[in-house]
């Protein structure tokens, strides 16, 4: 526990990548595998099963401390992180504490002999062995354990950044290791030391391939040169997926590497039908009578653990695939695009299958062309175009050169700041969070929730702002003087029966600050409206 | 009971004695309890403070009207109230303020802390009937460990940063925080250290009333080709990210501020390392403070003033928080330049 503590300490204080690459090489290199193992895990998003939450952790930090509640809660706000303000409250100084027998024991026997066998403990016995816990450990180690116990182990430091220190520690190519780690692994020492050695695992078991992601085009289109070299298709608006059949098995993945076989009954059956050894890359999009619907949707066949038939029949989905990363249990990655994609065509003709559609090329021969097509992109109820060298390999990970999303410009609104409320984490002090309203009438109608656009000094400009402007408190919530007009972009629209606005919008973030413009020109709802695709209806009342 | 300070426009008044504590507006007579912007500023017409503030108050206030230094417990006749400074340990020279009149004792704190620190008297418990403090870090999260065990890590990170080949550029506030950190190193080693011109002028004030640091040599004179590889530099917050900061190359950022116990303040602000030293009184400080004067009626000045005060009403104290334009020396840079006039 002691050396990942140290680890996390490094990493997280601070900015340098050669730094962060340099301490986690230490570390692998220090370590038994299975601590390494149960490292890489946490680092790179893995988790525990969670047990604990973070209102046990509270309820024990209260009773250790004698703290009544709206202290703690007090406490909590200005902190912005419940594990972190639990061991700023319960962590000692590392010079008092006097029985330091914990911090020696190794991260591999802190999980699988003191923290999983916690699980099938009741409440008071869990409370009563991690208070014991925190009365040993000091602040930093008190914050890992709660993270780890929680679930939540975020640090200053990316996957890819972890997978290139383990590439260096093995000395392999880091996208070999990329798609050794990749999916639902177990972070065991036999798991490590295979993953790391020359020939890499010796057990079949399937596992997605590290997908390839595009950076968003800014540059001009002429810089790409000719536009025969490069493909395009649309970019859908759905989930990003890898469908395989290997070895008797069907899995499906998304992109955040959880499987996600069971939410799709309709797909697990349709990959069945895959010739063995195929790996299909592409969108899980609910479709019907021969279009995406849209997003919320799809939104409804998520986080559901099998689907009933009812919202099975409301929201069908199909798997609109785009590249081909295996065939016949070879892998097809280094093959050109344009030979995967003829192979992905004929097989999604031979398998015609309503489920499986492929995503189709589009015609272009001059940047103008693509320029019109993606004007169009609105109305096919897509998000852009993607765009893709003819002859480009399917690379690991985000990468710039070979492919590119271009979007189409977000919709945009003026709205009026009403309520603003403290960010978490690196945040949990400035007012970060927004709430945004359109005119009704003569009423501000809340429409939009915002955290991201601002510029640092910005923030501290309208923080300063907030707390200068206050006109009611509700806990943390302040609500504002109606003045501050900010341009609100977002991707999409639809009406909603759960929002007092009638309408929920997608992904809203700030744009700019609209500091010429005086709150009572800002937008309407009305205005709002008029933008959701085919409304013709007189806006909602 | 009686009212011996109230709050007025002007800042915290005393009627009977007919003088200000820590005045932001100008006013006739003013008692300064240290040298921090946000306590001694420009305009009034007589200023008491205590002796070791005086060359302080002279250099951040030159054009300052008549200073009347006062030695530690040296009582003076205002009106019909009794005037004493107390230390308040919070940096060289900084005062607590009581006044005795129509039979009450109140004692005004400024800031203040409970710690260890070389270069000022220590925290004096003044008993009295009324306190007023601060609460720059009322909140349960904050809790120092000894800063002479802050200075260690400083120490260790200078070195670790030296044996690495980089610079070390530290960043705390001029006035107290730096010289603090200039003292606790002799523990460690009797090298020179870089100092930003801020830090400079504050440290030789320091130095000629015989506080012992490390000697420091001013970055402001030297060629800018001058190599500071494995040197430690002090500098104020503001030189972070300024022109003034380019001439040094690979360097390793470090923030001494008591904020930088909260890992999101420690980010949010951009230094490489966070170092936890504050020359504040922490959450056990100001409640010990509070319970050591004996004190019924608590005002809380500034800082986490609400919640201090709910929790100490909640002790059965009768407490409550006022509204200063006070920041604490080491708040957000925004806030504290916004308040600063």
């Amino acid at each position: 526990m002691k050396r990942f503590v140290e680890l996390f300490q490094a990493l997280d204080t601070t900015t340098s990548t050669n730094a962060k690459v340099e301490a986690l090489v230490n570390y692998f290199q220090s370590v038994p595998s299975a601590d390494a193992a149960w490292a890489t895990y946490f680092l790179t998003g893995g988790r525990i099963k969670r047990f604990i939450t973070s209102r046990d952790l509270q309820n024990w930090a209260m009773e250790l401390t004698g703290m009544p509640e709206w202290l703690f809660k007090d406490a909590y706000h200005t902190v912005g992180d419940t594990a972190e303000t639990v061991a700023l409250l319960v962590g000692q100084a590392r010079s008092q504490i006097k029985n330091r027998q914990m911090e020696d024991v190794p991260l591999q026997e802190w999980v699988e002999r003191q923290i999983l066998p916690l699980m099938p403990l009741s409440k008071p016995e869990q409370g009563e062995r991690i208070k014991q816990w925190w009365r040993e450990l000091d602040t930093a180690e008190c914050f890992v354990l709660n993270k780890i116990i929680t679930g939540a182990f975020r640090v200053g430091v990316s996957k890819t950044l972890v997978l290139r220190a383990l590439a260096q520690v093995a000395q392999l190519d880091p996208a070999v290791v990329a798609h050794r780690f990749i999916g639902a692994w177990q972070p065991t020492a036999e798991f490590f030391q295979e993953a790391l050695s020359a020939a890499g695992h010796t057990s079949t078991a399937p596992r997605p391939y590290p997908f390839y992601l595009a950076y968003p085009l800014e540059q001009e289109l002429e810089s790409l040169g000719e536009p025969q070299d490069w493909l395009a298709e649309w970019k859908w608006d759905g989930i990003r997926g890898q469908m395989m059949h290997q070895g008797g098995e069907v899995l499906i993945w998304s992109r955040g590497e959880e499987l996600v076989t069971a939410q799709f009954p309709e797909l697990e059956e349709l990959a069945r039908l895959l010739p063995e050894g195929a790996v299909l890359d592409g969108e899980i999009l609910a479709w019907m009578d021969n279009a995406p619907l849209d997003f919320a949707a799809l939104q409804k066949r998520l986080g559901r653990k099998k689907p009933g038939p009812a919202v099975m029949r409301e929201s069908p989905v199909i798997f609109m695939t785009y590249d081909l990363l295996q065939w016949n249990g070879e892998d097809w990655r280094e093959h050109p695009l344009h030979e995967r994609k003829t192979q992905l065509a004929l097989l999604t003709a031979q398998m015609n299958d309503p489920r499986l559609k492929f995503s189709p090329v589009l015609e272009f021969n001059s940047w103008e062309k693509l320029g019109e097509l993606r004007e169009q992109a609105r109305a096919q109820s897509v998000e852009g175009l993607m765009l893709k060298r003819r002859d480009s390999t399917y690379q690991v990970g985000r990468k710039k050169g070979e492919w590119w999303k271009w979007k189409i410009d977000p919709y945009t609104i003026d709205a009026v700041l009403l309520y603003a409320q403290p960010g978490s984490g690196r945040r949990a002090n400035l007012y970060t969070d927004y709430t945004f309203a359109l005119w009704q009438g003569e009423e501000l109608v809340p429409v939009a929730k915002a955290y991201s656009g601002l510029t640092d000094s910005e923030i501290n400009r309208v923080d300063n702002w907030v707390r200068r402007n206050t006109v009611e408190r509700f806990g943390p919530v302040r609500s504002v003087k109606p003045e501050l007009v900010f341009e609100i972009a977002f991707e999409n629209i639809a009406f909603s029966k759960r929002h007092k606005s009638g309408v929920a919008v997608r992904f809203p973030r700030i744009k700019r600050w609209r500091e010429d413009k005086p709150y009572s020109e800002a937008d309407t709802l009305d205005n709002l409206k008029s933008l959701i695709r085919g409304n013709t209806d007189s806006p909602m009342a | 009971m009686a009212q011996l300070i109230q709050v007025t426009p002007q800042g915290l008044y005393c009627p009977q004695g007919d003088f200000y504590v820590d005045p932001w507006g100008k006013v006739a007579r003013a008692v300064v309890t240290h040298g921090h912007s946000d306590h001694a500023r420009l305009g009034s017409q007589q200023y008491f403070c205590s002796a070791a503030s005086v060359p302080i108050l002279q250099h951040r206030l030159p054009q300052a009207g008549e200073i009347r230094p006062l030695a530690y417990g040296e009582a003076v006749q205002l009106g019909d109230a009794t005037v004493s400074l107390h230390p308040a340990g919070h940096i060289l020279g900084s005062a607590q303020v009581r006044i005795a009149a129509e039979g009450e004792v109140w004692v005004v704190t400024g800031d203040y802390k409970r710690c260890d620190d070389p270069t000022c008297e220590p925290f004096e418990v003044v008993p009295c009937d009324a306190l007023i403090t601060e609460a720059t870090f009322g909140a349960p999260v904050y809790q120092w460990q000894p800063g002479a065990e802050t200075v260690g890590e400083i120490y260790q990170w200078w070195m670790a940063n030296r044996r690495a080949g980089l610079t070390s550029l530290l960043f705390c506030y001029a006035l107290g925080k730096a010289q603090r950190v200039l003292a606790e190193l002799r523990r460690f080693t009797d090298e020179e250290v870089y100092t930003h011109g801020a830090v400079e002028a504050i440290t030789a004030i320091y130095r000629d009333q015989g506080v012992a640091m490390l000697p420091t040599r001013v970055t402001t004179d030297l060629p800018k080709d001058h190599s500071y590889t494995g040197a430690l530099i002090i500098a104020p917050p503001s030189a972070h990210r300024s022109v003034w900061m380019k001439r040094f190359k690979n360097v390793s950022t470090g923030f001494a501020s008591g904020w930088m116990r909260v890992r999101g303040h420690r980010r949010r602000r951009g230094y490489q390392r966070g170092f936890v030293l504050s020359d504040h009184a922490d959450w056990p400080g100001l409640l010990r403070t509070v319970r050591e004067t004996g004190a019924q009626r608590i005002y809380v000045t500034h800082g986490y003033k609400d919640l201090l005060a709910r929790y100490l009403s909640h002790e059965g104290y009768a407490a409550q928080s006022l509204d200063t334009l006070f920041t604490g020396d080491d708040t957000e840079a925004t806030v504290a330049e916004s308040a600063a006039i």
